[in-house]
């Protein structure tokens, strides 16, 4: 169900924000750029960042960037670029994304890999909980063990626990040199081969991955001379595994980075996102039914597929999202105890129900 | 530091208690005998102690869950431990309360270098961690200096960090799974090979609870490949301010060394004259370390020196031979021993922005000539996270508490300056009294609404982390339920 805008909240403040979560009765779809919102999520009055904007405070100097949850990504990226920085983790972008949405999806790139998660450069957040209260965890430095980490509780909560108002990242300088390294038609087998002997070595490999079109692709980062010499001695890692184009840029990567949505455009259907150990990459490949491609090394799977196809039995530790085509759906589900966690810790965090959440 | 008052029926049940973990997991799991149970009385904090009622060393993830469900069952307090070396009281006993030590589990269960992770048992100590996978080229980021002795269970429970976590992070960071028993025996399994599960992110959450949520008996952790080499440079300055300054513009200028480590005078001199490493008679040094192939190396230190030239060091030691780099290295890896030759002291773990650091700096030279104790800087610059070193007569009445007051006092500033308490000590006891300086009584109750849901009777080292009048409801309302 899309959430109602008829009867749209936009609080122009923290505390708006607080007094309307105090007096909210109903279901509420917290709402950035609603361009994350999975099939079926979000059901209730649309609850919406859009009033809290701008940068709070940004420290090029200290890797710091504090920023309103509503303001756009676009607007976080570009002040980042002016000063030769940016998010490490490379979110996945849209029209209309916000930096909230990035902390509240966790949404990760495929430099997640080497530099980690959005809850690995996420420092600090702000939000008001279920209970109208405003509450604030981390803070502004990279180093920061002071009470419970509930940074990482909020990053990827999807709105669940409460509204994001406020998000401190660690920010990364943008390396001077950049170089892309990819081989052709290799079998699900020899692609996961590859990446995993490039991940495995001294080359800190910031990105790899397989496009739909069948390219496996490997990103080296850094200081000229150091790029052209582990492209080199990677490419040389890699040549039993056929003919290594190398090339300068990153522009395989920008379109990695835009999955699911470089999928879901090739055809009608659902596309799953499946999540696994790079060693049983292949063999899930292989019980795919339609286009594919992969991140993170092979951890991260792509898959278009029909709309009522269901994923085989996944081993142990994997598992499969439905995150576009028809209503999302999680497999495996959680064990008892788990979920019993989820369920209280939402209980806790918004004792009303007033979330509407995950679908 | 004030502890709340055991709770007597628990102690007088001590017997009956200590019967039934026996019954629950074998004899020789189970220590009662106050000779040996005194070495588990305190923690790498040594000035608080307290014998606890009886200590569980279990050696399987189901032993655990055992000793839980009968310390669930009997309202017994739990406080896990890992190897005991935890700076701010994190594994100190109450005397109502069993030890839950970890020390037995120490297997490596499995090792993947496709997949690039290893599943350990949760005692075992960090660096025999990468010691397991050091002859395949490969090593386990997260180095607390106690890497020798610390448990890897520990390391979740304090979220700790190192000298190279301004390249590869923190604990959290390296953290992909976990097997962690809940207070009431359940056993659940939290992340993944990824480090990503659906829901919510409950590992995330788990790591740094200081063992307030759960006992994580095992752990999957990333594994990396080792670099092709490292290299420090060590650059002398006239003033611990230029220092700091060379340390934001070396982070600005878009280089990322592995470490950037600082020293001050007082801790120069120190180090000087208890390891002779050779340094330069200055204000204050870095040490800068960087990684890769020796071209790739050149070429970050070329740059480096541009940088640092622009503050007219005293010096600029580039090592040129495995020797030299073990010297740079000697000074920084000695400083607390060399610190504790020339008296007591305590050490301080706030981190501030980077940015702050000259202002910072500067400060606490101002208070610490105000208060008349002198305090020592040695800490990883990179990352803003400090180490003072307040240095006092344990013997002279009057110096602790004086300690004390200053050591509050310098960890205010780095909260006002916009940094935290602890960077990678934890609070434990230590700091639990100072957490209102960063956090409202708000926040401080959304943090305990986490331990509702994972300890709802407030069993597990509950009187930790949070200002005892904070958690007081909470913990009380355990006993009278009792």
């Amino acid at each position: 169900m899309p959430p109602d805008d008829a009867r749209a909240q936009v609080p122009a403040s923290e505390k708006a924000l607080a007094d309307i979560m105090r007096g909210a009765s109903g279901p509420l779809a917290v709402v950035g750029g609603g361009t994350r919102l999975l099939p079926g999520e979000g059901g209730g009055t649309r609850l919406s960042t859009a009033g809290l904007t701008g940068i709070t405070l940004y420290e090029p100097a200290a890797l710091t960037i504090v920023v309103r949850a509503g303001t756009p990504l676009a607007e976080v990226e570009a002040a980042l670029a002016a000063e030769q920085q940016r998010l490490a983790f490379e979110p996945p972008a849209a029209p209309g994304s916000t930096i909230g949405g990035v902390a509240a999806a966790n949404a990760s790139g495929p430099r997640r890999v080497k530099d980690g998660a959005a809850r690995d450069s996420l420092i600090g957040v702000t939000f008001v909980d279920g209970r109208g209260d405003i509450v604030r965890n981390g803070g502004r430095v990279m180093k920061n063990v002071t009470g419970y980490d509930l940074v990482k509780l909020m990053a990827g909560s999807r709105g669940t626990l409460g509204v994001l108002t406020e998000v401190a990242f660690k920010t990364q300088p943008v390396p001077p040199a950049c170089a892309t390294l990819s081989l052709s038609d290799l079998d699900p087998a020899r692609a996961v081969a590859a990446m995993t002997a490039a991940l495995t070595g001294p080359w800190d490999v910031t990105g790899a991955g397989v496009l739909p079109s069948g390219r496996t692709v490997l990103r080296v980062e850094g200081l000229a001379g150091s790029v052209a010499i582990r492209a080199e001695t990677l490419a040389q890692r890699l040549a039993p595994f056929g003919t290594v184009e190398v090339q300068a840029g990153n522009a395989d990567f920008t379109a990695l980075r835009q999955m699911p949505g470089g999928l879901a455009s090739l055809g009608t259907g659902a596309v799953w996102r499946i999540v696994c150990r790079p060693s049983q990459a292949a063999a899930l490949v292989g019980a795919l039914p339609g286009a594919v491609a992969l991140d993170w090394g092979g951890a991260l799977i792509w898959a278009q597929a029909p709309s009522d196809w269901m994923p085989p039995d996944l081993p142990a530790g994997a598992f499969a999202v439905r995150v576009h085509g028809a209503p999302a759906r999680t497999v495996p589900a959680p064990g008892p105890a788990v979920q019993r966690l989820n369920d209280q810790m939402r209980a806790q965090f918004d004792p009303r129900g007033l979330f509407s959440g995950r679908p | 530091m004030q502890m709340p008052l055991p709770d007597s029926a628990v102690i007088a049940r001590r017997g009956a208690v200590v019967a039934r973990l026996r019954r629950a997991v074998g004899a020789g799991t189970v220590i009662d005998d106050p000779v040996e149970a005194r070495a588990y009385e305190c923690d790498a904090l040594s000035v608080y102690r307290c014998p606890p009622l009886a200590v569980a060393l279990p050696t399987t993830t189901a032993e655990v869950a055992a000793v839980l469900r009968v310390c669930h069952d009997e309202r017994v307090p739990v406080v896990p431990r890992g190897a005991g070396t935890s700076l701010a009281g994190g594994s100190m006993p109450t005397a109502d309360a069993v030890v839950l030590g970890l020390a037995r589990l120490n297997a490596v269960l499995e090792v993947d270098y496709g997949d690039r992770l290893i599943r350990v048992q949760a005692g075992r100590t960090n660096l025999s961690v990468s010691g397991a996978v050091d002859d395949a080229g490969f090593f386990y980021a997260p180095d607390p200096s106690s890497q020798l002795a610390c448990a890897i269970g520990g390391n979740i429970g304090m979220n700790s960090g190192g000298a190279h976590c301004l390249k590869y992070g923190v604990t959290t960071n390296n953290l992909l799974g976990a097997t962690v028993v809940l207070i009431d025996g359940t056993v659940v399994e939290l992340g993944g090979p990824m480090g990503e599960a659906p829901g919510l992110d409950l590992l995330g959450v788990i790591c740094g609870s200081e063992g307030q949520l759960g006992v994580v008996t095992e752990a999957t952790l990333r594994i990396l490949p080792k670099p092709a080499g490292a290299r420090p440079v060590l650059i002398g300055f006239d003033s611990s301010e230029t220092a700091g300054a060379c340390v934001a513009a070396i982070i600005r200028a878009g280089v990322l060394p592995v470490a950037i480590e600082f020293m001050d005078r007082p801790c120069i001199v120190a180090t000087e004259n208890f390891a002779h490493p050779g340094y330069p008679d200055c204000e204050a040094l870095l040490i800068v370390e960087v990684e890769g192939t020796p071209p790739e190396i050149d070429e970050q230190l070329a740059l480096i020196r541009d940088i640092a030239l622009r503050f007219a060091p005293v010096e600029f030691r580039e090592s040129k031979s495995e020797d030299e780099s073990r010297r740079i290295w000697l000074g920084r890896k000695s400083a607390f021993g060399a610190m504790g030759q020339r008296g007591d002291y305590m050490c301080l773990d706030g981190t501030i922005p980077v940015s702050a650091l000259p202002q910072v700096l500067r400060r606490i030279a101002e208070m610490s000539d105000a208060a008349g104790l002198p305090v020592a800087n040695v800490f990883h610059a990179g990352d803003g996270n400090m180490h003072p070193l307040i240095i006092f007569d344990a013997n002279r009445p009057g110096d602790l508490e004086r300690v004390e007051a200053l050591g509050a006092d310098i960890l205010r500033l780095c909260v006002e300056v916009g940094g935290c308490l602890t960077g990678e000590h934890g609070v434990g006891v230590e700091k639990r009294d100072l957490m209102g300086a960063q956090f409202s009584d708000t926040d401080m109750q959304a943090q305990m609404r986490v331990k509702d849901v994972f300890d709802p009777l407030w069993l597990l080292n509950a009187a930790k982390v949070f200002p005892l009048a904070t958690s007081a409801s909470r913990r009380e309302g355990r006993r009278n339920a009792a």
